[in-house]
């Protein structure tokens, strides 16, 4: 690796900040939270490739594969739920959903 | 020297896309910027000697999930200006969590360290006469053989899930209702009726097929018009 490994911590670190920051910044914009969330498992992946290079574990890398794919699964359940919400509510502001509020 | 401050560049244009993603004010601004995210990690991942990964992450997060979100982006017809507002209420919250997080992550990775037997610990060291791809294939298709069906599972079940939840039953299709048509009996279309020998049926008043009701009759015919 050619920089230290607290180096990519630092930045994965940075990089998980800025999605949770995303998150309470767009409170209504359910798209925008999603993008959010694919911003921190980035930021996980970020670390596990990190530790593997730096442990020189491939291990590490094989587990960037599931959690890759449980990430593009999530965005596609997420986003459909986000298109028939959309067609029934005619919104999608985060706000709106209270509809099963007892 | 070169490379690391490759590591830098590519760190610094992440950051900043990443900071673009959250606070771009139209959505499609923050999708393109999260393609740039991608791509940045994708460099930092091949600095780091994971080649398979990132390309990976270009072909699955850049060519699918950031075109999903485009395309739902593009195809809801929503006005954003509108989701914007309260964006200054929960700028301060927002920033306070963030502030906190971070200096707890700073604190956790300033204060910690590898341990000396972590090195006896690898399950799977590098081997360096092969590639990158070729030790990953090594690795999921043995050990991890399990794992990866399980993630085929997920997929498949997200896929399911997906089509499930957009599907719409428009009812413009004619397929076959079989319960219906188990459940017809011969008497709701079929009619015996008594005919004389040497008499046509029109002259006994059964037409077929049935005379229309009569349409009511225009009393004015339009002035002029071409009605024939």
């Amino acid at each position: 690796m050619v920089v230290g490994l607290f180096h990519y911590l630092f930045v994965a670190a940075l990089l998980l900040v800025m999605g949770i920051f995303g998150i309470f910044l767009n409170r209504k914009n359910v798209i925008v939270i999603l993008m959010s969330i694919e911003l921190i498992l980035l930021a996980g992946n970020l670390n596990l490739v990190a530790f593997s290079a730096s442990l020189d574990d491939l291990v590490g890398q094989v587990f960037v594969m599931f959690s890759l794919t449980v990430a593009a699964a999530e965005a596609a359940i997420g986003l459909a739920i986000v298109v028939i919400y959309f067609r029934n509510r005619g919104s999608i502001e985060v706000e709106d959903v209270n509809l099963m509020k007892g | 020297m070169i490379a690391a401050l490759l590591f830098y560049v590519f760190a610094a244009i992440m950051l900043v896309s990443a900071a673009m993603v959250v606070s771009a004010r139209n959505p499609v601004h923050s999708v393109l910027f999260l393609i740039l995210v991608f791509f940045n990690a994708a460099a930092l991942f091949v600095l780091a000697g994971a080649e398979f990964l990132a390309m990976i992450l270009v072909i699955v997060y850049v060519g699918a999930v950031a075109v999903l979100f485009l395309f739902v982006v593009m195809m809801l017809d929503i006005d954003f200006t509108e989701l914007r507002s309260g964006y200054q209420r929960y700028l301060p919250v927002g920033l306070a969590v963030g502030a906190v997080m971070l200096a707890e992550l700073v604190i956790v990775l300033g204060g910690w360290k590898v341990a000396p037997e972590a090195i006896t610990l690898r399950l799977a060291p590098r081997a360096a006469e092969l590639t990158n791809t070729a030790q990953l294939g090594r690795l999921i298709y043995t050990d991890y053989i399990f794992l990866f069906q399980a993630a085929g599972l997920v997929l498949l079940v997200a896929m399911i899930g997906a089509i499930v939840l957009t599907l719409r039953d428009r009812n413009r299709s004619r397929h076959q209702n079989v319960a219906r048509q188990i459940a017809r009996t011969p008497g709701d279309t079929l009619e015996l009726m008594d005919v004389p020998s040497r008499t046509g049926v029109a002259v006994i008043g059964i037409l077929r097929p049935k005379p229309e009701a009569p349409e009511p009759v225009e009393e004015v015919h339009g002035g002029g018009g071409g009605h024939h």
